[in-house]
């Protein structure tokens, strides 16, 4: 490959300096978390546990009821003082389990040791990856498991751990690989093991070098027969989309409407590494993780170790509060993260970051109508025409949505960020999408 | 929680760029061609210059019943590329009406900036030029002293109709002809600003430019196809006309279709049509092919057809 990114993307500012230098700090375990039933895409979890039980710390707390799914655990070792719906970071309310913390910290005795990583089987590793809750971390939190059982007549020949982090203002992947970059390497030989796969790749944007370095020393230090490689990549929005990242890094092309395992690649976030390495070391279920509070609405910014469970408000409170102008709060990203209407809002196994935005980022931009620059369709990394998408959507008009290419979208934002008439391409697209899966389904 | 937060759906940043700041760059762009043309032809090319820009905007204002008479940005630079097509010094209301016609016909009638299909400053030179054609051509055209704001003006025919000017000229900008078509090397400083703002790419250009060339040397080996590169509307039509976003396509395969189009259009025009000059006609001709060309150039979606690499 002659050079390592994709064709399209964008170049916002970084925006990272003000929590890359950060070191990871365990957040203050709230009095109460609150940890809701439903953390991963796929099926709701049962909870295993009644009012009034006392649980503790890894506890496994909620039962998946589908195979596309993953088990809660306890955050915190206490009381279960309700079970009842409750704020959810997708905007809706869903079923939660509130457990009181005592304070002790009080480990489940499930919590230990596996076998060796050489001694353990495939299907060893994939029935820890599953019992210890493990999702994708970067935030759409697809369950671990599922991606490393792939149909039988699919061999999975590489696996490639994103250490990209194209968002801007978030850091807490680039510390991970500063601070736990043999675990990551770990993480990687363990889904390698699991896969049976012959490559393990691990991208990195180049405006990380000492990242870059870290997990390279890391890689040569490590023990056993695993061909790693640790590719720098063009720093450029979205890079770290599954996507993007195979073609930088392998060059090949995910078709239309296909999971990566249709070229023989799984992808895994840095963060799920390190909780698959936990699991098989330590027994450790994914109960907490590392987020990125930051943004310009944030006093002190930092990059913490968030219990599941812990309100939104008790991280900002630890980080001094919100300035004045503060006006905006989003979970994840700025490009693809999620704006809250409240702070009351329990992190979750997908909560990358908690990023608040102040006056200045919110102003109200009056739409134009496009002058077809056609700066849309050059950012596009899926290679449509969101200007044409989103034109048809706005009239409603979602067939012609869908012959412009409006399925193949995944929402990075590339358009809505570049047009300088200032319209929601992405956002029209998003309805687009909506409106012909429903007529699909009819 | 004490505030009110406001909830939008992402991204929630966005590029700095607007369609005024685009505006700005593409008349930052002709600032040089303007210069030159001052230089070139006189005080009367800047006074065509304010006219065109001027009744371009005031124009706008009237029909969008706007107090600000800047706006986006979009009517002067239509004003000035229009003035950039006119004789140095054509009476003042034959400018009015081409900045009137440009903005009102050319623009509006289609509901304003966006929505035009064609080139709304060659909309103005078009109607100028069927029906006040004695101003635009022949006999007006000035021969350009530099330096020289005082002398008498002399006319000149255009080198499209006496095909004798020496290339070295027609790069400089030193031969009759439009006010701002005529420096080849004030246009592309100009179009470095815009390939380095990303606002044009070297498809429109490349293409048009890239085969006039080649029939050119149709018409003659390497010095004509040279000549009909740097003679005329050439590099003001595909550096600047040509590439204006509303009425090219957005599709990369498109862009080149079009400029290939209008290249070959002014060719045709210019080489077995009943007039000098083609550009006007070729571009305007590629301007209503657009939206057919968008449409039947969708690109290749990520990962289509090649499965792996």
């Amino acid at each position: 490959m002659s050079e390592r990114t994709f064709v399209g993307g964008i170049h916002p500012g970084y925006f990272k300096e003000s929590t890359s230098g950060i070191p990871i700090a365990p957040a203050k375990a709230p009095s109460q978390v609150i940890i809701p039933l439903q953390q991963n895409i796929g099926a709701p979890c049962e909870a295993i546990v009644k009012v009034g039980d006392e649980v503790k710390m890894g506890q496994k707390i909620g039962e998946p009821k589908g195979f596309v799914s993953a088990p809660i655990h306890a955050s915190v070792s206490g009381k279960v003082s309700k079970i009842e719906p409750f704020n959810h970071p997708m905007g809706t309310q869903v079923l939660a389990v509130f457990i009181e913390n005592d304070g002790q910290d009080t480990p489940d005795e499930g919590m230990k040791p596996n076998k060796s990583l050489e001694e353990l089987t495939p299907e060893e590793i994939k029935a820890i990856s599953k019992e210890a809750g493990l999702v994708g971390m970067g935030g759409a939190t697809f369950p671990t498991h599922v991606k490393l059982s792939p149909p039988p007549e699919i061999q999975i020949d590489t696996v490639i751990i994103n250490g990209a982090e194209c968002e801007p203002f978030l850091t807490a992947d680039h510390r991970l690989m500063l601070e736990r970059a043999d675990d990551i390497v770990f993480g990687l030989q363990a889904f390698m093991k699991a896969l049976g796969a012959t490559r393990g790749i691990i991208g990195i944007e180049d405006n990380k070098p000492d990242a870059i370095s870290s997990v390279r020393k890391a890689v040569a230090e490590s023990s056993g027969n695993y061909n790693i490689e640790v590719h720098p990549l063009h720093t450029k929005y979205p890079q770290g989309a599954e996507k993007m990242l195979i073609k930088a890094t392998t060059g090949r092309e995910v078709p239309p409407g296909a999971l990566p395992m249709a070229v023989n690649v799984v992808n895994q976030n840095t963060g799920t590494a390190i909780a698959m390495a936990e699991a098989i070391k330590f027994g450790k279920p994914l109960y907490e993780r590392v987020v990125t509070v930051t943004g310009p609405g944030i006093k002190k910014p930092g990059n913490f170790l968030v219990r599941n469970g812990t309100l939104i408000r008790d991280i900002i409170e630890q980080c001094g509060g919100l300035t004045s102008d503060a006006r905006k709060l989003v979970l994840g990203g700025p490009m693809m993260g999620l704006a809250q209407p409240t702070d009351e809002i329990p992190a979750i196994k997908g909560t990358s970051g908690v990023l608040v935005l102040t006056e200045e980022f919110v102003k109200e931009q009056p739409i134009a109508a496009c002058i077809k620059c056609g700066k849309c369709v050059e950012v596009c990394p899926m290679h449509l025409l969101p200007s044409f998408i989103g034109a048809a959507s706005e009239k409603k008009v979602y067939d012609l949505a869908e012959k412009y290419g409006a399925m193949d979208c995944f929402e990075c934002g590339c358009c809505t960020y570049t047009c300088p008439a200032k319209r929601p391409l992405v956002q029209w697209i998003r309805i687009a999408k909506g409106a012909i899966a429903a007529s699909r389904k009819k | 929680m004490d505030r009110k937060l406001v909830v939008s759906s992402s991204p929630h940043i966005k590029s700095p760029e607007t369609i005024r700041s685009i505006m700005i760059d593409v008349l930052v762009a002709l600032f040089p061609v303007a210069l030159m043309a001052v230089f070139l032809f006189g005080f009367r090319a800047l006074v065509t210059m304010i006219i065109a820009m001027v009744a371009a905007m005031a124009t706008e204002a009237i029909i969008l019943r706007r107090k600000n008479l800047f706006g986006d940005g979009s009517a002067a630079v239509t004003g000035l590329l229009l003035a950039m097509t006119l004789p140095p010094a054509p009476p003042w209301w034959v400018v009015v009406i081409g900045s009137v016609v440009a903005i009102g016909v050319g623009k509006h009638i289609y509901g304003g900036l966006g929505n035009n299909i064609f080139n709304p400053a060659l909309v103005g030179r078009a109607v100028l030029f069927v029906s006040w054609g004695t101003h635009l051509a022949g006999n007006v055209w000035i021969k350009p002293v530099p330096f020289g704001f005082t002398a008498d003006a002399v006319t000149q025919a255009s080198p499209l109709v006496t095909y004798d000017a020496s290339l070295g000229d027609l790069f400089i900008g030193t031969v009759s002809g439009s006010l701002g078509e005529t420096s080849a090397l004030a246009l592309i400083i100009g179009a470095i600003w815009l390939f380095y703002r990303g606002h044009i790419d070297w498809r429109i250009p490349g293409s048009f430019i890239g085969i006039v060339f080649i029939l050119g040397l149709f018409d003659g080996g390497l010095y004509m196809g040279l000549y009909h590169v740097l003679a005329g509307g050439v590099m003001l039509g595909a550096l600047f006309m040509a590439t204006d976003m509303v009425t090219s396509p957005v599709t990369p395969t498109g862009k080149i279709i079009f400029g290939l189009g209008c290249g070959a259009v002014t060719m045709a025009i210019r080489m077995f049509g009943g007039m000098p000059e083609g550009v006007t006609f070729g571009i305007l001709f590629m301007n209503g092919l657009t939206p057919l060309i968008d449409n039947m150039t969708l690109p290749k979606k990520f990962g289509e057809v090649k499965k792996s690499a």
